[in-house]
This record gives C-alpha cells, sequence and structure tokens, in this order.
C-alpha cells in the first residue's frame, strides 16, 4: 500500500490531506495513511502502533468527557476499558478548545491551538483522538502530522479524519471495545505481557469538589449562570 | 403554529417525491424551497431584486412555515445576526442582492471559519456606481474567495431544486459552512418559468444541531459561553499555524461538498455534445442563454458542444478539464465585465488559449443569442449572418 498520508514531521506548512486527494471513507469502512480499507486492518495497523510506540496516549474530548448524552457514559466506560488493556497508557484530555494563557500544562491537557506541545512535552508516539469535534480534531491532526513523529488515531462519532493515519468512522461504544479486542489479540500476536490495569490519575489536575461550587465561583460570568430545569429563581440581583 | 409536514430526507425529496407543474417566478421558487426546507429562521433586510424572495418568505412566516423571522437592521447586522443564530444550531436562511452583499460581506466571509451552516440567496445585481438595480453578476466574484460553497442557478427550477439541496449540503458534518444560491435579478427573480415542485406537505427532516464538527454552542464550561472560542477571537494566545491549519480546513471542508452536489444536484456541470470541437459555456443565467445557442447550432447542423457550470465553489477544474479535452474553442459568455468564470476556466485547464473572452453583457443588459452564435461563427471560420445583416 502506498502511504498517502504518513506519520509526521512534514514540515513547516503541511499540506492538507484532502489537498492531497484524501477522501473520507465510506460508511463501514475505514482510512490508513490515507487509503481506504477495511475497519478491521485499520484498527490491527493502529493497536500495533499503540502496543509498539513509545507513551501510547488517549485524547478525550468533550464529547465524551461530560455526560450530555445518552450514549456518552457507555462510550467514556469503553474507553477506560480500551486504555486499560494499553501497556502504559496515559488519558490527556482535551476539555475545551479555548487558547490556554499563560501558558498551557501540558501535562494535563492538550489543546487545538498547540497540540504539539502536548505531543512533544510527554514524547508521545501514538495517540488516539476520540469525543474531539470534528473541526479541531482535524486541526490537531495535522498541526501534530507537521511537527511531531506521533502515529495519530481519530475515533469519529461521524465521518472520520483523513489526517489520522488510521480513521475509524461512526465510532460508538460497541466499537470501542471491538477495537479493545482487537488490540488485545494483537497484543497477544506480538507476545507482549499486560495485566488490565487503568492509567494513572493525571497528575496536573486539581481534585475537584463540586459541592462547594458558589456562583461567586464563575467570576464576570456569573450574570449567565442558567438555572436548572424546573428550578424557579425568586431572587436576582 | 403546526403544519403536520411529513418530514423526510433530502434524497427523497429532490429525487422520489412527486412533483407537480407550476408557472411561477425565481423569487417565488426560492421561497417555495424555503417553505419545504423546515428552515428555523429567515432574517431580512430588503433590497430589490432579493425584496421580492424575503417578501415572500416573510408570508410564509406567517402562514407557519419557518418559526423565526424579523427585518434587521441593515445587511453587516442581518449577516451577524444569522452567525450568531448559528450558534444555538438553528436552521437559516436569508438573502440579497450587489450592494446589500457587500454591504454585509465583513460578516458572509466570517461565516466559513466560524463554521456556520446557513443558506443564502444571491440575486444579483449591479455593485458599481451609477446606481443601478438592474442585473449584474460581478458581485459574485467577491464570493470566490470566501471559502462558501456556491451555486449558479440557471433558471427558476434549479433556483428552486439548488436551494432546497443547499440545505442539506451546508448542514453536511464534514461540510458545515454556507452554501450561496446566485441566480441573476429579474431575469430570473421577476420572470416566471415551469417549476416542477414537491408537495408544501413535505419538509427536509429538521436539524441536528449536535452532529456538527463545532460545538453549537460553547456549553462545555456553565455558563454557557455564546462565543465559539474561536481562536481568531485571541490571537496574542494562539499560534499562527493553528491559522493556517484553519483556513486548510475551510477550503477542504469546500472541497468535500462536491460529493453532495453530485449527490443532490447530479454533479457540478452539464454536459450536450461532448464530442465536439466548439464549447459554449456558461453559468447561472448565461447558461439559459448558451443552452439557446447550442440550440441554434444543432437546427443549423453545426456540432456544437454545451457546458453549464453548477458549481462555482467548489470549482470543477477537473470535470471540466476532461470535457474540453479535445475542444479547439470554448466561448463564455457572462453577465458581467470582469470575465471572472473565464479566468476560473482558464486556470483550471492547461490551454487557456482555447477560451474566447465573452460576450459578456453589463449593467443590465440582456444577452441575446446571436451575440455568442457570432462567436461561434468566427470560431467555425464561418462568416456571421448577424453581422452580414
Amino acid at each position: 500500500m502506498s502511504k498517502k498520508i504518513t506519520v509526521g514531521p512534514v514540515g513547516y506548512m503541511p499540506q492538507s490531506a484532502p489537498s492531497m486527494g484524501v477522501e473520507l471513507s465510506p460508511k463501514g469502512q475505514a482510512l490508513l495513511y490515507g487509503n481506504i480499507v477495511t475497519e478491521e486492518e485499520a484498527m490491527r495497523d493502529a493497536a500495533k502502533a499503540l502496543l509498539t510506540m513509545a507513551n501510547p496516549t488517549i485524547f478525550p474530548g468533550p464529547q465524551v468527557l461530560w455526560d450530555w448524552k445518552d450514549d456518552v457514559a457507555e462510550k467514556s466506560a469503553a474507553i477506560l476499558d480500551l486504555a486499560a488493556e494499553i501497556p502504559n497508557c496515559r488519558i490527556i484530555p482535551m476539555p475545551d478548545y479555548r487558547p490556554k494563557y499563560p501558558k498551557i500544562d501540558a501535562e494535563a491537557e492538550i489543546n487545538p491551538n498547540h497540540p504539539n506541545l502536548t505531543i512533544l512535552h510527554n514524547k508521545i508516539k501514538a495517540a488516539i483522538f476520540i469525543g474531539v469535534h470534528c473541526h479541531y480534531a482535524n486541526l490537531s491532526l495535522r498541526m501534530i502530522r507537521a511537527g511531531t513523529d506521533c502515529y495519530t488515531i481519530a475515533m469519529c462519532a461521524f465521518m472520520g479524519h483523513e489526517e489520522a493515519m488510521a480513521s475509524i468512522r461512526d465510532v460508538h461504544a460497541e466499537d470501542v471495545l471491538r477495537f479493545k479486542d482487537i488490540l488485545v489479540q494483537v497484543r497477544n500476536e506480538l507476545g507482549i505481557e499486560w495485566t488490565a490495569k487503568m492509567p494513572p490519575e493525571n497528575p496536573s489536575l486539581p481534585k475537584e469538589d463540586w459541592g462547594t461550587l458558589t456562583p461567586a465561583d464563575y467570576g464576570e460570568y456569573r450574570s449567565l449562570l442558567m438555572s436548572k430545569k424546573g428550578e424557579h429563581i425568586a431572587d436576582v440581583e | 403554529m403546526s403544519l403536520n409536514k411529513t418530514l423526510v430526507d433530502m434524497d427523497y425529496l429532490l429525487k422520489e417525491a412527486p412533483r407537480e407543474k407550476h408557472f411561477i417566478t425565481g423569487a417565488q421558487a426560492m421561497a417555495e424551497a424555503v417553505k419545504r426546507a423546515s428552515v428555523d429562521m429567515a432574517i431580512a433586510y430588503p433590497i430589490t431584486p432579493q425584496s421580492e424572495v424575503m417578501h415572500l418568505v416573510g408570508d410564509i412566516f406567517a402562514q407557519g412555515h419557518i418559526k423565526e423571522y424579523y427585518r434587521a437592521e441593515e445587511e453587516l447586522g442581518t449577516m451577524s445576526a444569522i452567525a450568531g443564530a448559528a450558534r444555538a444550531g438553528v436552521r437559516l436562511f436569508t438573502a440579497t442582492s450587489g450592494p446589500g452583499l457587500l454591504r454585509g460581506l465583513e460578516a458572509i466571509v466570517s461565516w466559513p471559519g466560524h463554521r456556520v451552516p446557513c443558506v443564502l440567496g444571491v440575486l444579483t445585481r449591479v455593485v458599481n456606481a451609477p446606481l443601478s438595480i438592474q442585473p449584474d453578476n460581478i458581485e459574485m466574484a467577491y464570493l470566490l474567495h470566501s471559502g462558501i460553497v456556491l451555486l449558479h442557478a440557471e433558471n427558476q427550477q434549479d433556483t428552486f431544486d439548488m436551494t432546497l439541496a443547499a440545505f442539506a449540503i451546508t448542514e453536511k458534518v464534514d461540510v458545515y459552512i454556507p452554501v450561496a444560491v446566485a441566480t441573476e435579478g429579474f431575469f430570473v427573480t421577476h420572470a416566471k418559468g415551469y417549476v416542477d415542485m414537491t408537495s408544501e406537505e413535505l419538509a427536509f427532516n429538521e436539524p441536528d444541531p449536535y452532529a456538527a464538527p463545532v460545538p453549537a454552542m460553547d456549553n462545555e464550561v456553565p455558563p454557557a459561553r455564546i462565543q465559539r472560542d474561536a481562536p481568531v477571537q485571541k490571537s496574542n494566545f494562539m499560534s499562527y499555524l493553528i491559522h493556517s491549519v484553519w483556513q486548510q480546513e475551510i477550503w477542504d471542508s469546500n472541497k468535500r461538498a462536491m460529493k453532495y452536489i453530485y449527490q443532490y444536484l447530479g454533479g457540478p456541470i452539464e454536459v450536450q455534445n461532448p464530442e465536439a470541437d466548439v464549447f459554449v459555456l456558461a453559468s447561472g443565467c448565461a447558461a439559459a442563454q448558451a443552452r439557446e445557442a447550442h440550440r441554434y447550432a444543432q437546427e443549423e447542423g453545426l456540432s456544437v458542444g454545451f457546458i453549464k457550470v453548477k458549481a462555482i465553489r467548489p470549482f470543477p477544474k477537473e470535470e471540466i478539464r476532461t470535457a474540453l479535452k479535445n475542444a479547439t474553442t470554448v466561448i463564455i459568455p457572462e453577465h458581467n465585465i470582469i470575465g471572472w468564470l473565464a479566468a476560473e476556466v482558464k486556470a483550471a485547464i492547461p490551454n487557456s488559449g482555447i477560451v474566447v473572452d465573452g460576450p459578456r453583457v453589463y449593467g443590465g443588459m440582456t444577452l441575446p443569442v446571436e451575440l455568442i452564435m457570432e462567436q461561434v461563427y468566427m470560431a467555425l471560420g464561418m462568416k456571421s449572418e448577424t453581422l452580414q445583416a
């Protein structure tokens, strides 16, 4: 297979994959190095990358970080199951898309404005994007291909991503679990011994205590606080 | 008001649903498409010749086909309000003409970068001084580099079909940029033609704001923020590279729209007599006259090809290159002085010397078929009968 899309760094000013003639795969198929292949072929190659390259990492985006619609909790649980099967996997979230000021904590999160900082700081050579909105995933994947040697895997709920080395489309919880099964199979084929174990806690994130949250914590946005469904606000400033 | 419509997908609506013939204006055709598109909100600011469209859209709002409709303060406000409403994940329509388009252009060219899905009707009109309200499509040149998908309707039927298709294309997750449907003011908007229309009992499925490449509204961290947090709003804190790849993403999205132009409109070009050496290639209303020239030529026993360009962005470079691969001459009639279509075609083919720049009419002038035939006769080495007369 000729590889249209390869692990970077491809250089200072990347050419976009679509402008190089890469097209999104049709339903039921996947992209591997810019070529349309079966899902299993793409998943096996992606699994091998996660198992053999340094510091494999999952980058979950907002769509799987918050329990905002029915199928999210199940999908997020499946992602944790997958993470547990990847030796020495880490999870670094992309919780939002805002530029971080004054400087991103590259161990705590990844950001689409400068995703290379997280990749390079943590020496990540293989990564999964999942739950990141497609626009921001495309930007991040292209910048990572431009400036790093990281093998990227897109597990997309919609149509996939031309920029990733491996792109799986229409991904739901069962597809994540199927990928996990394939990864375990490839791991056994490679003779890698591993007992399923959750990734370590993200060391940079402060412990969250939502129970003590008050409107004052919202600062200048306080006036925009919305009432909960059914809640009656009797007193306003 | 609930009208109990049956919601269907766009493939069914455009290709399978029964149709009935009506004799209506282009403005009516655009409004009738909007009526069938489950539009949530339309925002209007009047300008001739667009006013007819948005007036009719106001009527169908009053009839309950649209949830919200209002007249904005001017075009920049209209187009900015469209961008704002898109953040709420609703289906949107507006339309404008010539000077109105240019007044709203600052907001319009920011729509693709902000990933605003909406449909914009462009009912073309002279933009330059001296003041005129007459048809001339030079304004479309200003949209060519904006990133938006741009379709060009030949007639009332195209206006109906393209407007409907535009609502489906703009909301595709891998596109999600605005789609403009342009057609010539007066020549199409105020003239009647036959339009095969679906029943108004049928309407396009309602939008799913979560099937989007960006958050419909930034609800990640409460309180909800109305801004989409484009780094372009905070350029001090972004890398130059993200702006570069962001721009690429817009044009990639534009390119991805092509497969849907095939799906819903049968492709970006129409070709008649592909074996010919001499072609007449045109878009919009000029394509109607070019089609007539093709018919004249057939009646005279002359082998002349005809190419109608339906999609201006994404521009069908490969399709045109293939269609013209054996051509010796391609005549490009246009309704503007600068010849933006001729420039596009020249850039798309390896032998741009075969392009005849014109005939062009502008400032409201009509485009007589005879003008095109003169070029045909010259290309075929014949004397022009029109000139002799």
